[in-house]
């Protein structure tokens, strides 16, 4: 067991997979020589030479296409898209292509790649370098689609993509990078669309992704301790799959839910998961399912302009509070 | 130019009927309604499509875009499941699920027919990338018409193989028209490919698109620098779509004067009067067109004998596990 930052995570599954696995290779801008913007992918180059880790023009249509183009001939390579915003840029290769060829082709071609991306805000970079897109990719039949909030399951969840034969769209939280968390020694894999219960609690559910998971925990942790309100925390780890069965448990037992999501208002995770509640758990629910999301704005760069815009602790007590008391 | 052997000149010839008549069937079965949604022909192209069809070896990996019925057919494809395909039947290449704009074969080394424009060279380069990588001495080639010059993806994807000196072959089939609009009404320099291929860091091809031997010419030497690790190259082959952009298209914008020159140049009878003047007896083509008649016909049997393919079909292979569940 030791401490690693959320970035270092990130070098530790890619290279505990590329020392498995021959096949596993790895592209991006500035990942090899530079070891990432984030400083997230270093030590892979010198581990494991240029043939595999190699970086690329400013082209993400490129990075992406030859990502596809190589697992569909038997590599396994994962591309890093530098910020998720960047995925605008190369959407087509994502929606049109990676996600739909294997059904096109009546399964004749395998996808086994993994795109990872710097996710969402914190770092005050504005709108176009700090949004949370995993909602993008959610609307797309094909894609799985993971967010891991803490070192362990960084190394886990991401390894489990690797190894996988779909495709998976990996969102790294850039204001996690920094945290330190428990890895535990030895090989890590984990399995592909489990959710994971933090924190067991019998009075209200607080389904979390990401970023804000650590968020929801201290949410849980002041409404026990202010309010004597015993909140159940879920990591939801990826959106798809979707652990509807953990999330429909635990609703069961606690009759209220509440989503907090960093994706602007409409059409965010929250909302499928509100909604599957609503149709299968009706009869569990003790009071509205809600949704704790950043409004439906483009998001602001200013440090103080960008705190009130996600969703901080506070909010998630109140909101909590507002149905509950 | 070298001259190709007797042997490679018949299967050019024969390649090439094979592809006309193809494309023929298919236009009629659309004129039937058999043949559903749309599709693009490459009838007075095949010339392209068949060089490259004959260079190829075994193992190499074809790209192409949604006009993509002969480059399927160059791979070694089977007429009946591709001519399915088009019918939507589940004896198709992808059992209905792709259609006319997708046709597929892995088994044959077709990676595939791309609809969105550009794409494709992005996904050519990873193809080749794992040919590089695991020292395969596979080629791909990919095919793309002279619209897509004009996208970003074809930029990226010429710099990128340039940089990686990946073993691909770039083919604009530059057939003077994006769509409806002429290319050069739309593009500023006169040969879309082959102007902007010293850009790249790559010799500048410009070739007769309609003259087989001439494609054989570039395309082996495009494949054999490639299989060498000579890195890629660009050709721009100039030829002329006989019919319109898709089935929807009558293709009146184009000049009759435009239309019956290239049709004078139409690459099948100019080869077939070649071979003649050089020795070989009509016999020998007659077998090779009745050949592909006979082909054809079997092919048309073979598609319309398909089943229409069942609902389950629907819910099969989002995932590897063959499945598409979304939910745990």
């Amino acid at each position: 067991m030791a401490e690693v930052t959320y970035r270092d995570a990130v070098a530790m599954a890619i290279a505990q997979e590329m020392r498995r696995d021959p096949n596993v290779v790895f592209l991006g801008e500035d990942i090899a020589a530079a070891g990432g913007v984030f400083k997230a992918t270093v030590g892979l180059l010198d581990e494991f030479g240029p043939l595999r880790v190699r970086d690329t023009p400013i082209s993400e249509q490129a990075i992406l296409g030859a990502a596809m183009g190589a697992a569909m001939t038997g590599l396994r390579p994962i591309a890093e898209i530098m910020f998720s915003d960047f995925l605008a840029v190369c959407w087509d290769l994502v929606a049109n292509e990676i996600a739909k060829t294997r059904y096109m082709t009546n399964g004749q071609v395998n996808m086994p790649l993994v795109i990872r991306t710097a996710n969402g805000g914190g770092l005050r970079f504005g709108a176009q370098h700090s949004q949370a897109v995993e909602n993008w990719a959610m609307m797309i039949p094909g894609l799985k689609i993971a967010a891991p909030s803490n070192s362990a399951d960084v190394v886990s969840m991401l390894a489990a993509s690797i190894r996988d034969n779909d495709p998976v769209m990996f969102f790294e939280s850039k204001s996690l990078y920094p945290v330190k968390s428990e890895v535990p020694d030895g090989e890590l894999i984990s399995e592909i669309g489990k959710a994971s219960v933090l924190r067991e609690g019998t009075d209200t559910t607080i389904v979390a992704l990401a970023s804000m998971v650590p968020r929801a925990q201290q949410a849980a942790d002041l409404l026990q301790t202010v309010h004597g309100i015993n909140a159940e925390v879920i990591d939801l780890r990826w959106l798809v799959p979707l652990d509807v069965t953990t999330v429909a448990n635990s609703v069961a037992k606690t009759g209220h839910l509440f989503t907090v999501e960093e994706n602007p208002r409409l059409c965010g995770w929250g909302a499928e998961v509100v909604s599957i509640v609503a149709e299968e758990c009706f009869m569990d629910l003790d009071g509205p399912p809600t949704r704790i999301t950043t409004p439906h704005i483009p998001l602001p760069a200013a440090d103080a302009l960008e705190d009130a815009t996600l969703p901080s602790v506070q909010r998630i007590v109140d909101e909590v509070l507002k149905v509950l008391k | 130019m070298a001259t190709p052997s007797k042997e490679t000149r018949l299967d050019l010839y024969r390649m090439m009927v094979r592809m006309r008549k193809f494309e023929k069937k298919a236009y009629d079965l659309f004129l039937q309604n058999l043949v559903k949604g749309t599709s693009h022909l490459s009838l007075g192209q095949e010339a392209i499509a068949a060089a490259f069809g004959v260079v190829r070896k075994k193992g190499d990996l074809t790209f192409a875009t949604y006009r993509g019925h002969a480059h399927t057919l160059a791979t070694g494809a089977p007429m009946g499941p591709v001519l399915a395909e088009l019918l939507g039947r589940s004896n198709g290449l992808m059992a209905g699920k792709g259609g006319s704009m997708h046709l597929t074969s892995v088994e044959h080394g077709m990676l595939g027919s791309y609809a969105i424009i550009g794409a494709h060279l992005t996904i050519a380069n990873g193809a080749a990338w794992q040919a590089q990588y695991k020292e395969t001495k596979q080629v791909t080639v990919c095919f793309f018409g002279d619209g897509t010059t004009n996208i970003g993806a074809f930029h990226e994807a010429l710099t990128f193989a340039s940089v990686w000196n990946l073993p691909v072959v770039f083919v604009c089939e530059n057939n003077l028209y994006m769509e409806y609009t002429p290319i050069s009404a739309v593009t500023p320099v006169k040969n879309p490919a082959a102007d902007r291929a010293s850009a790249y860091g790559m010799k500048s091809i410009l070739v007769d698109g309609n003259d087989a031997d001439a494609m054989h010419d570039v395309a082996n030497a495009a494949f054999e620098r490639a299989r060498d690790g000579g890195g890629p190259s660009i050709i721009e082959a100039l030829t002329y779509r006989h019919g319109g952009h898709s089935r929807a298209d009558p293709a009146k914008y184009r000049p009759q004067d435009e239309v019956d020159e290239w049709l004078g140049r139409d690459p099948i009878p100019t080869y077939r009067k070649r071979l003649i003047s050089d020795g070989v007896k009509d016999a020998v083509l007659d077998v090779i067109d009745n050949e592909a008649d006979v082909e054809v016909e079997a092919a048309t049997q073979f598609a319309v004998a398909g089943s229409t393919p069942t609902p389950d079909l629907i819910y099969k292979d989002v995932w590897a596990d063959g499945g598409w569940s979304w939910r745990k």
